[in-house]
């Protein structure tokens, strides 16, 4: 337990110490020592307590799997548990402590527990504590006897960050193997990533050295050939915790996790040496002959003076060879086989030469400790020939070397099939998948240069398999001279305390407990006995313990098979898992003016929207209550911009409606509208909305909010089962929508156009194209909520001042504006249904009273067979209309249940205390019975139950006097343009989310990355038969393949979207031009068979040097091919999905040499989009910048001087 | 995560998709019985093995046929549908 002199090696810095407490006393180490190494050198062996009988435990493997050396770490800022005093470096001012202790390390005051052995066998938890009352109580105490950790609440939060990587060739493994097969696939061109779980790459090819130094100066020559080969990244300190489809691979980094795409994957996982199972195995001082090595080596520290190697193969020789060359006794070599093997003779006659007694045929029998607990003899029996002898050596450090464990779990994932091979007593992959390779320790091959050639061939296959040079020659395995595995390690001692499992305090007599309570199987027997469910996964214990399952069954392990190996590989920090989220959330143009207006929010999909205005004084039932009675007496404004707007083109797109939707289309007059119900194949009603014929071959309609973008979706699934070329547009979020309602409507509306809205010239379920206060808008006369209405549709870009013009001048009316909450009780008070809240779904549309808009004499609607067949059935439920009378002291709520004779007979589906009426109005669908009679029975709260009487809807109204013609008020024709015209102008999407955001700007041109909002360039879309010879006809350059752009001479780009649907914007110029062709295909003399595309997006410009970087946080598609061969005016346009969001990405070379990435995104994302990506971009040095700098100002140059910040 | 490629924007992972069921052919709503149209709306085969799917690259919008084998989850072959000589009923008029 000592320091050495400088080791060849070693990777510590001794001009640097390290100084920490442990256990409250000083330690002092070097840079580079990991806990453990710092408290060895210092001659601390004891360094825990182990999980169930907290005995004292030491060094086992020092390589990650010391579940019994978790340190609670004390930092200034916070206490971090588990954390692996193994593998950890060591830093200054540190804390540290073990876990799981009470009154310290050396004192524990549960070591009692040790000696309660007996009344503690397996599975003693489940028969004693099954009670389900005493389970609690048991739980908290056994949770506080045998734990981990603290996780410290005062933490402060952390974001961690998730990335993307990519690679043709992943290497696992950074050993001899892994490094010869990353500079072989390299060698012949592939991308190459190679990972080490370890601070340092080398593996054991820098500590088995056997007392030479060939291997360590032949593993320096590989890791330099890696360094210098700009071909292969190489990433320290991480470790792949799982694999998943299509070489899709967690990678776990001290920072984050890696997503990495990998081409083809090699495992150069090693093998993890495995404890002799012997009594006493676990003292303090009896560790892996592997470990000793890392720690001779890679931080000079002696861990004994003198010790006994245990062994079984080669590895036990070549590390007595390393003891002795650093000066450690080693008091005997005791082999457990009868003699030394192959590869071992020639180290056993060195050994000897050197005075070290030989001995075999050896049995250990117990590792005794001396006071304190670490270990201080070995007895053991050896055999010659037919005489056996007893020995007792003393020492205090016995070294293990009996066998390993292939690091196969990944394969195992994989899918690789595992067989095992009794030459070699080890797992090895005998079939692969597709673009796997296995090569090392982990694929049985164990000698160094033997390795080399494994590792240099699977690198050859993995390249050559994606195409890089020809496929090599087929591997040849030399049969193993010597076998690195002892096939049974394992020793009972009658008085029991051999450890199988470290971690779960397992000895052989528990696994021979579970198999006799029938516990069998592996797997069984993992979970009975939890053999390998303890931090260290079962690295040391899975291959003992399914040993000595298979000498209990009497079974060989070729018919046990390899345990299930699950990801995680190694346990994951949960802030790891947690990592960044994203949650796309939409918002409308409006949605500052909601947040200004004391707006109250609510999710409606992935939309927030205003329930109601919050007034001061006022409660919610009253606030909402005054938004009624306004839309009923004056007027009101609610923002319906969440609902799917969607355009539909083309000479059949009259029979795509009426194949969609249950009513009839192709005799409906240009200029109206009407109601449309949407089922699916069983007849269950499913959407509705409203279509609007803009013209001979043009429809505008709408859908729910939750269901538009799933119905674009199908409708273009639809379009193309059913071979209607039909052009459908989504303009959900491009679009605006609000609903100006009341008896006051159309007076306010009239001050902000010149469009005649008479009734006559414009009737109720009328559509008008016009101009309101100076933005192009679509009127629809609709009446939702009950009363004389205009819905007006615009593009979003306008909304904003539209929406203002109206306030300014409606308060004049007493404008109110209205939530959805005000919204539902005005529609329900007409009766009018919400489909998802009055329907479910099972919920068919014979059932709802809707049968005025089924026409099943049409050839075919979706639903339409299935309705027959319905109709010819008795119905299952009826939805009817109940009321309460005023004054009523108990109502209903939605969902209480209707009752018939003590049974359940339907449900309330809608209900609300009407402002309007006065008294508590309702549906409820319930059996056709019931609906027959003149009173439903309905059980309210607290299992009482009222009566309401069945009313047929509306409510309101009955008539419908009120939505479609409107009552003496000021004369039609007195009604003129009063308000100025005001012009409203396009605003960038970002308006408002800069606003909210106030992000830090700075025109700092030498950011590493730098955001610009290019939304108000000009810009427009069009799609369409005609689309591209209108587009060449008027002088655009239309780039041919699919998913590509150009710019032309004048600076406009033109970019195809997939296959057949155009970009046209100006981006270095030419927005005349632009603004010319969006014109003439907005106007009547639209070009034939070209569809329009409204474009309000979202687009940003960022550019610089790192933004690879950026992109690989917020896209699982590779960019580094398209940064590689950027041009300037022309690229790939990539239709992708960042953040969540779905993205039109363009990859443009800036005139200084560096990439633009330009983002066309849905502008209802746009503060979501905009405040992620600045979050995720702030740790790269993202600056918002409010124009392109030197040589990009061109790009900037074209944006409309109409962009301007508030 | 799995590998999908769409026909007009290449290979993309699996969350740029969305799943549109099964190809199926509907039969023709005036002949067939109440019988089998009440196979063909509620019936679907799990039966692992090759199945020919709606996918629709979400960001594009494009739809095509992929055929997979759920037996082996491995995704065969992509292409764009090219709708087939078929029974529709009679356009609206």
């Amino acid at each position: 337990m000592r320091r050495l002199p400088k080791v060849e090696g070693e990777r510590i810095d001794r001009s640097e110490e390290v100084r920490f407490l442990f256990e409250g006393k000083p330690v002092r180490g070097y840079r580079g020592d990991t806990v453990t190494s710092a408290l060895a050198a210092s001659g601390v062996r004891v360094l825990g307590r182990s999980f169930k009988y907290h005995r004292r435990r030491g060094i086992l493997s020092a390589a990650d799997h010391d579940a019994n050396a978790l340190m609670q770490v004390r930092l200034a800022d916070r206490s971090v548990p588990n954390v692996r005093a193994d593998v950890v470096p060591v830093e200054s001012g540190w804390q540290v402590s073990a876990v799981n202790t009470r009154g310290g390390l050396a004192h524990d005051r549960l070591a009692v527990l040790d000696r309660l052995k007996p009344f503690l066998p397996v599975g003693f938890y489940y028969k004693a504590f099954h009670s389900k009352r005493l389970f609690p109580r048991w739980e908290r105490m056994f949770r506080h006897l045998s734990g981990l950790g603290t996780v410290d609440l005062r933490a402060a939060r952390r974001s961690t960050p998730k990335r993307y990587d990519f690679c043709d060739v992943l290497v696992i493994g950074a050993g001899p193997s892994g490094l010869a097969a990353a500079l072989a696939a390299a060698g012949r061109g592939a991308r190459v990533l190679l990972i080490d779980e370890n601070p340092a790459a080398g593996g054991s090819g820098c500590y088995a050295r056997g007392g030479a130094s060939t291997a360590l100066n032949k593993t320096t020559a590989l890791l330099s050939d890696v360094g210098a080969d700009l071909r292969i990244r190489l990433l320290t300190s991480a470790y792949a915790a799982g694999y998943y489809a299509d070489h899709w691979l967690a990678l776990v980094t001290n920072e984050c996790i890696v997503k990495v795409r990998a081409g083809s994957v090699i495992i150069a996982q090693g093998a993890y040496e495995q404890p002799a199972v012997f009594r006493g195995n676990d003292l303090p001082g009896v560790m892996l002959a592997s470990a000793a090595q890392r720690l001779l080596y890679h931080q000079a520290v002696a861990s004994a003076r003198r010790v006994a190697v245990l062994t079984a193969n080669a590895h036990g020789y070549a590390a007595a060879l390393d003891a002795l060359g650093n000066g450690i006794e080693v008091a005997a070599v005791l082999d457990v086989r009868d003699a030394a093997g192959a590869l071992s003779a020639a180290a056993g006659e060195e050994l000897t030469r050197r005075g070290v007694a030989l001995h075999y045929g050896v049995t250990p029998l117990e590792a005794v400790a001396r006071r304190g607990g670490e270990v201080a003899g070995l007895h053991f029996q050896s055999r010659t020939g037919r005489s056996s002898t007893r020995h007792r050596i003393a020492l205090d450090g016995v070294w293990m070397s009996v066998g390993f464990a292939p690091a196969n779990a990944l394969l195992y994932q994989a899918g690789a099939q595992l067989s095992y091979v009794p030459a070699l007593a080890q797992f090895l992959p005998t079939r692969l998948p597709p673009g796997v390779y296995a090569c090392g320790k982990v694929n049985g091959v164990y000698g160094f240069e033997e390795r080399l050639l494994d590792g240099r061939a699977a690198g050859d296959e993995a390249a050559a398999g994606l195409g890089f040079g020809s496929a090599p020659a087929a591997r040849v395995r030399p049969p193993p001279l010597e076998s690195p595995n002892h096939p049974y390690p394992i020793f009972p001692h009658p008085r029991g305390g051999e450890f199988v499992d470290f971690d779960e305090d397992l000895t052989v007599k528990d696994l021979a407990n579970a198999c006799q309570e029938g516990f069998d199987s592996s797997e069984l027997l993992k979970r009975f006995s939890t053999v390998g469910m303890g931090p260290s996964q079962g690295k040391h214990s899975n291959m003992n313990a399914l040993r000595i399952l298979g000498s209990i069954r009497g079974e060989s392990l070729e018919t046990l098979g390899p345990t299930t190996a699950r990801p995680m590989f190694h346990p994951v920090p949960l802030s790891h898992l947690a990592g960044r989220g994203f949650t796309p959330e939409r918002r409308t143009a409006l949605d500052e003016e909601h947040a200004a207006l004391g707006a109250v929010w609510m999710p409606a999909a992935n939309w927030r929207r205003p329930e109601y205005y919050a007034v001061p004084g006022k409660s919610r039932q009253e606030a909402i209550a005054a938004e009624v009675r306004a839309v009923r007496t004056r007027v009101g404004l609610i923002d319906v911009g969440t609902l799917g707007k969607i355009e539909v083109h083309g000479p059949q797109a009259a029979e795509f409606l009426e194949r969609v939707y249950t009513a009839r289309y192709a005799r409906l007059a240009i200029g109206l509208t009407r109601y449309c119900l949407m089922l699916d194949e069983s007849g269950v009603v499913i959407d509705d909305g409203v279509v609007a014929r803009l013209g001979a071959e043009s429809f505008y309609f709408t859908t729910t909010t939750g269901n538009s973008a799933i119905l674009f979706r199908e409708f273009g699934r639809l379009a193309t089962w059913w071979g209607l070329p039909v052009g459908l547009v989504n303009l959900t979020g491009h679009y605006s929508a609000f609903n100006l309602a009341g008896p006051d409507s159309r007076a306010l509306l009239a001050e902000h156009t010149t469009l005649d809205l008479s009734n006559e010239a414009f009737p109720y379920l009328g559509l008008r194209e016009a101009v309101i206060a100076g933005a192009p808008c679509r009127i629809m006369r609709v009446g939702f909520v009950g009363e004389l209405g205009y819905e007006i549709h615009l593009p979003a870009e306008y909304a904003l001042d539209v929406w203002r013009a109206l306030r300014a001048s409606g308060a004049r009316f007493q404008l109110q504006t209205f939530g959805v909450e005000a919204q539902r009780i005005l529609r329900l008070e007409k009766g009018h249904i919400i489909v998802s809240q009055d329907t479910d779904g099972v919920t068919n549309a014979l059932e709802i009273g809707v049968n005025w808009a089924l026409r099943m004499e049409k050839p075919f609607f979706i639903g339409q067979r299935s309705l027959a067949i319905l109709g010819k059935q008795p119905r299952r439920q009826t939805l009817v209309g109940f009321d309460l009378p005023a004054g009523a002291l108990r109502r209903p709520r939605e969902a209480h249940l209707i009752l018939d004779g003590g049974q359940i007979a339907g449900r309330v589906t809608s209900t609300c205390l009407s402002p309007t009426l006065g008294r508590c109005i309702g549906l409820a669908l319930v059996t056709p019975a019931v609906a027959e009679g003149k009173t439903l029975r309905i059980r309210v709260d607290r299992g009482e139950e009222i009566e309401a009487a069945i009313v047929a809807p509306p409510f309101y109204d009955r008539e419908g006097e009120r939505q479609r013609l409107e009552q003496p008020k000021p004369a039609v024709d007195a009604i003129r343009p009063r308000a100025a015209l005001t012009s409203a102008r396009r605003r960038s999407p970002l308006e408002s989310a800069l606003a909210g955001a106030a992000p830090e700007r700075s025109p700092a041109a030498n950011a590493p990355l730098r955001f610009l909002d290019l939304s108000p360039r000009e810009r427009f879309g069009c799609k369409g038969p005609g689309a591209e010879p209108w587009l060449a006809a008027a002088g655009f350059t239309v780039p041919r393949a699919p998913n590509s752009a150009r710019v032309d001479a004048s600076g406009v780009l033109v970019a195809r979207l997939a296959a057949a649907e155009f970009l046209i914007e100006a981006v270095e110029g030419g927005a005349e031009r632009v603004a010319a062709a969006r014109g003439q295909l907005g106007s009547a003399a639209r070009p034939a068979e070209v569809y329009p595309v409204a474009r309000a997006d979202l687009v940003i410009g960022i550019s610089g040097a790192h933004l690879n970087r950026l992109l690989r946080q917020i896209c699982s598609v590779d960019f580094a091919p398209l940064l590689e061969s950027r041009a300037a005016t022309s690229g790939p346009v990539t239709l992708t999905s960042m953040i969540g969001v779905s993205v039109v990405a363009l990859l443009r070379d800036g005139i200084d040499g560096e990439p633009v990435l330009t983002l066309w995104v849905d502008p209802s994302f746009a503060h979501y989009f905009w405040t992620t990506l600045l979050e995720v971009g702030r740790d790269i040095g993202a600056v918002a910048v409010n124009e392109y700098s030197g040589a990009e100002a061109r790009e900037s140059a074209s944006s409309h001087a109409i962009h301007q910040r508030g | 995560m799995k590998i999908m490629t769409c026909p007009i924007n290449g290979r993309r992972a699996i969350s740029e998709f969305a799943y549109g069921g099964e190809v199926r052919e509907m039969p023709d709503p005036a002949t067939v019985s109440d019988e089998s149209w009440a196979d063909y709306v509620f019936n679907r085969s799990g039966v692992p093995g090759v199945k020919k799917e709606w996918w629709c690259h979400t960001p594009s919008g494009v739809w095509f046929i992929a055929e997979r084998d759920t037996a082996t989850d491995s995704i065969l072959r992509t292409y764009l549908y090219a709708p087939q000589t078929q029974v529709r009923p009679e356009p609206a008029a």
